[in-house]
């Protein structure tokens, strides 16, 4: 699957490289993120639960970040295996460009997923990863507007 | 007698099927039964570095878990195949080792690794999902074509270049030198599609090993139950015959998916061994698409060069075989002495000459599919014929007839010796059915409602009635392919048959009895028809490519002959006349020209009361008999549909579906008009709706019904059947076989209307809307620029 999109984002540039990193603000935003560890600056581990098509499942996978290049681009590389439920596994190239007070996200995402993730649903990846993809950046900024309302936190 | 040949009777067994009283694997309960369910290869290529099981073990009701190197320990065999090929180069082929549980390597996706047993299905299926592979993705390729170029994956390290073999047939000077002189040379590049077989009842296996009679019994779903059980004794090492009973009881299908002895089946029996438990395995619709041996999946360059009269000169053909990863039982013999036997058609072709390269790649293994190579063989020429007519200017049907073969028997340039025809009858009969006449003014119509109608033929022959046991062995046939049949006459005159071919929708509880009725005047209700267990049946070869008819009732007839011979002489001492002048007729047994006679019962009865035999005479009435073919039977048939396009859309309407075949003696016209309308549809959902699809990495991606398309009811017409019969004049009853003929002519006919309709020979199968409109606009594209 190849996905390219756009979004722009209510806040600096700096504001949302500093969330993009923040594995608290990840976890709160990833839809059906049940845990998310930063071991170290560039890698994550995480637990998502995620429905495609019929398959549901628990994805369990390592998260690593290269390329970073503060606060413009970074890439993020991801594997995730559902056990039976198959394996997904890809990355996107993520940048950051300044357009006023706002921030513009950039993203292109190549993923291959696996087992009866690809046999039953491999139709409807496409349209569920827009879907996910919708769903975060909602949440993403939903996210930073609350963080804006309450500064001192 | 009402009952005999020919005679349109129900199908008997229907009755138990239509009521849900049929008797399948999934129905057998053993005692002490547990369930089995496999751990696969996640990916289409993996070294296998470990297997963590503790999770599973530690799950309540889990008996055991087992894997590939505890079988290979145990000196279980690796999975065989039937029929060794030779490459044009006279070097043997070379195959992958197929370990019926991964030992190191997975190569595709759904490969075996581990079987865990447990004391219900749920539990073995929720363990299995939690046994932890450690593994090492290696790069994989899915595509026949891809695995053949430089530096692609390697399937197997024994296999350079995923080559299996590169096989020749036919006169390669001959055939070059007359394309060099042809008038005119027709090219196409033809994709046969890869299909699943999809049959209705899934694979099963409930395996019983008892300790007490080191024997085993295996009840599965099976089309040849013996030779499953001589190849697990004999090549897999389970248990001698003697100890090892083989039943195949109601089969919902098969399609020749079900011929072969796959890894499942035979890990049921070892780990019944080693838990001591019944086990029984189930496969559930994707495992089937995952797992079940597929069909098809050629790529094909084909050139046929024609006089300026239309004639052909010469034929040759380049196919690339995608044989998966590992070699299935038939799957050398598809895409040779299947495929490349039959190239002739229905055509006298003076030169032809083809290879064929057969291919692993990290997909589940193809094999025999309904039809298995002659479908092939007949797409490519059908299409030839088809697009050479559109080039040369000369109607289909008129180019057809210009090249039929003539008289019978014809021997072709590829092997084959036609047996009987008249494919001139056959295609005139077709058009008068299809009423080709009017086409020309339901096309004016459909273009005045906005619609392109096109009209398509098909002129098929194929081989039925596989084989002629030693013709087959000198072409590398592992067995000979006849068939036995033992017939018992009981006390009061009933009749069992028992017959080594199986019966999974073939309808042979009623065909097999009609024969008995036919012979003897006795009604099918008194005959029953045993089949399927080895402990019943000695020795048998199965049902796949419509053999049951030719070769599997020649044996039936063969000893009703010796059945019939023994009940005249009692007849004729007891009623004391020459054994010369007995005639058996609706269940009478009679002196001709005279009143004396007895009743059917009445002979069976004296053969077991025995008071009263001819001298030297042993009691008893039951014969057997092995008939072993003289040549393959060669059913042909004329097939012509018409569609309607819309060409906004490319959806595809089949308007009307006509078929006339030759089938030689029909048994029951009731039950091969099932066998077409089965077949045809089978040909529809190819040509229309069906491909299976792996990504480039090997992961397959049509591993349901949301995304595998299977004709249904609204997709086909009512078909327009008939038949002309030239009987075959090398087995006894003069019948060639129905079993695969739909699925033989059915897609060539599809296409070809299609094609017509649309004014672009430029598609490929499926034509699913999509490719009919992107067809469509091509030749728009192309129309503009001239």
């Amino acid at each position: 699957m190849d996905m390219t999109g756009e979004h722009r984002i209510s806040a600096p540039r700096e504001t949302v490289w500093a969330a993009l990193n923040d594995a608290e603000v990840l976890r709160a935003c990833i839809p059906g993120c049940e845990e998310l560890e930063k071991k170290s600056d560039t890698e994550l581990s995480a637990l998502v639960v995620q429905k495609i098509g019929p398959v549901k499942a628990k994805f369990r996978g390592d998260v690593e970040l290269s390329n970073i290049n503060a606060p413009a681009s970074y890439t993020i590389r991801g594997e995730g295996s559902g056990g039976v439920a198959g394996f997904a596994k890809g990355g996107a190239d993520v940048s950051l460009s300044e357009d006023g007070a706002e921030t513009v996200l950039s993203y292109e995402v190549q993923a291959t997923v696996g087992g009866k993730l690809a046999r039953l649903g491999s139709r409807l990846i496409d349209s569920t990863a827009k879907k996910l993809a919708a769903q975060f950046f909602d949440n993403f900024q939903a996210y930073l507007n609350e963080a804006e309302a309450k500064p001192a936190e | 007698m009402s009952d005999g040949i020919g005679a349109r009777v129900e199908r008997k067994e229907d009755k138990r099927f239509i009521t849900g009283k049929g008797k399948y694997t999934d129905d057998i309960r053993m005692d002490n039964q547990a369930y089995a369910a496999f751990v696969r290869c996640p990916v289409a290529h993996a070294k296998i570095n470990g297997i963590d099981s503790s999770a599973a073990m530690a799950m309540e009701g889990v008996i055991a878990v087992h894997t590939g190197p505890e079988m290979k320990a145990d000196e279980i065999g690796d999975i065989i195949t039937g029929w060794s090929i030779t490459s044009k180069d006279g070097s043997p082929m070379q195959c992958g080792v197929w370990n019926p549980m991964v030992t190191t390597y997975g190569r595709y996706v759904g490969d075996a690794v581990a079987v865990v047993v447990a004391e219900t299905q749920d539990i073995a299926r929720a363990a299995a999902e939690v046994v932890e592979l450690d593994y090492e993705e290696l790069p994989a390729v899915a595509a026949a074509d891809v695995a053949l170029t430089d530096g692609a994956p390697q399937v197997h390290e024994n296999v350079p270049g995923n080559l299996i073999f590169n096989w020749e047939i036919g006169d390669e000077a001959k055939t070059e030198a007359a394309m060099a002189g042809a008038h005119h040379v027709t090219e196409l590049d033809i994709t046969n599609n890869r299909l699943a077989p999809n049959p209705m009842e899934p694979r099963s296996a409930v395996a019983t090993y008892d300790e007490a009679e080191d024997h085993y019994t295996l009840y599965t779903t099976s089309q040849n139950p013996h030779v499953a059980r001589l190849v697990l004794s004999a090549f897999y090492n389970v248990a001698p015959e003697h100890k090892l009973r083989v039943i195949a009881p109601d089969v919902g299908g098969g399609f020749g998916s079900k011929i072969y002895i796959y890894p499942e089946e035979l890990t049921c029996l070892w780990a019944s061994m080693k838990t001591g438990r019944s086990v029984k395995w189930t496969s559930d619709r994707s495992e089937a698409f995952m797992t079940d041996a597929h069909g098809r999946d050629h790529v094909t360059k084909a050139k046929m060069g024609f006089d300026a009269d239309g004639n052909i000169v010469a034929f040759h053909v380049d196919t690339i075989a995608n044989i998966g990863a590992y070699v299935s039982l038939f799957a050398t013999a598809t895409p040779t002495y299947l495929y490349g036997t039959l190239w002739s058609g229905t055509y006298a072709m003076p030169a032809i000459y083809g290879t064929v390269r057969a291919v692993h790649t990290n997909t589940v293994p193809v094999d025999a599919y309904r039809g298995a190579g002659r479908p092939e063989a007949t797409y490519m020429i059908e299409r030839m014929m088809e697009t050479a007519s559109r080039e040369m200017g000369i109607h289909p049907a008129e180019l057809r007839r210009r090249n039929f073969v003539k008289e019978f028997p014809y021997q072709t340039e590829v092997i084959l010796q036609y047996d009987s025809g008249d494919y001139f009858k056959m295609l005139d009969e077709g058009e008068k059915a299809a009423d080709v006449a009017g086409f020309a003014a339901r096309k004016a119509d459909s273009a005045a409602r906005g619609k392109l109608r096109g009209l398509g033929y098909s002129t098929f022959v194929e081989a039925c009635g596989i084989a002629p046991s030693a013709a087959v062995g000198s072409l590398g046939a592992a067995v000979g392919l006849w068939e036995s049949c033992e017939v018992r006459v009981n006390p009061v005159g009933t009749v069992e048959v028992l017959t080594g071919s199986h019966s999974h929708g073939q309808g042979h509880e009623t065909t097999f009895a009609q024969l008995v009725s036919d012979r003897f005047g006795i009604p099918i209700d008194n005959v029953q028809i045993v089949h399927g267990d080895t402990d019943k049946v000695q020795m048998g070869m199965g049902t796949y490519g419509s053999r049951s008819g030719p070769v599997g009732m020649s044996a039936v007839v063969k000893a009703l002959d010796k059945v019939e011979e023994k009940a005249k002489k009692i007849a004729a001492h007891t009623l004391e006349a020459s054994e010369d002048d007995i005639v058996i007729e609706n269940g009478e047994v009679k002196v001709a020209g005279t009143d004396k006679k007895m009743g059917w019962h009445e002979v069976g009865l004296a053969a077991y009361i025995a008071h009263n035999l001819p001298e030297g005479m042993e009691p008893g009435l039951k014969e057997t008999a092995f008939y072993d073919p003289l040549n393959f039977s060669f059913p042909s048939g004329a097939l012509i549909c018409e569609v309607e396009v819309d060409p906004d859309t490319g959806v595809t309407d089949i308007v009307k579906f006509t078929a006339v075949d030759d089938f030689g003696t029909i048994i029951n016209p009731n039950i091969v008009e099932g066998q077409v309308h089965g077949g045809v549809t089978q040909g529809i959902g190819q040509a229309m709706l069906e491909q299976v699809v792996y990504d480039e990495t090997g992961q397959l991606i049509t591993g349901s019904y949301m995304d595998y398309c299977m004709p249904r009811a609204d997709d086909v017409p009512s078909f327009t059947l008939d038949h002309t019969c030239t009987p075959s004049p090398l087995n006894p009853l003069g019948v060639k076989g129905c079993g695969e003929a739909g699925a033989i002519g059915a897609p060539p006919a599809v296409i070809n209307a299609i094609t017509d309709a649309i004014g672009s020979n430029d598609l490929q199968m499926p034509a699913t809307p999509l490719a009919v409109w992107t067809a469509l606009q091509a030749n728009k594209t192309a129309m503009a620029a001239e």
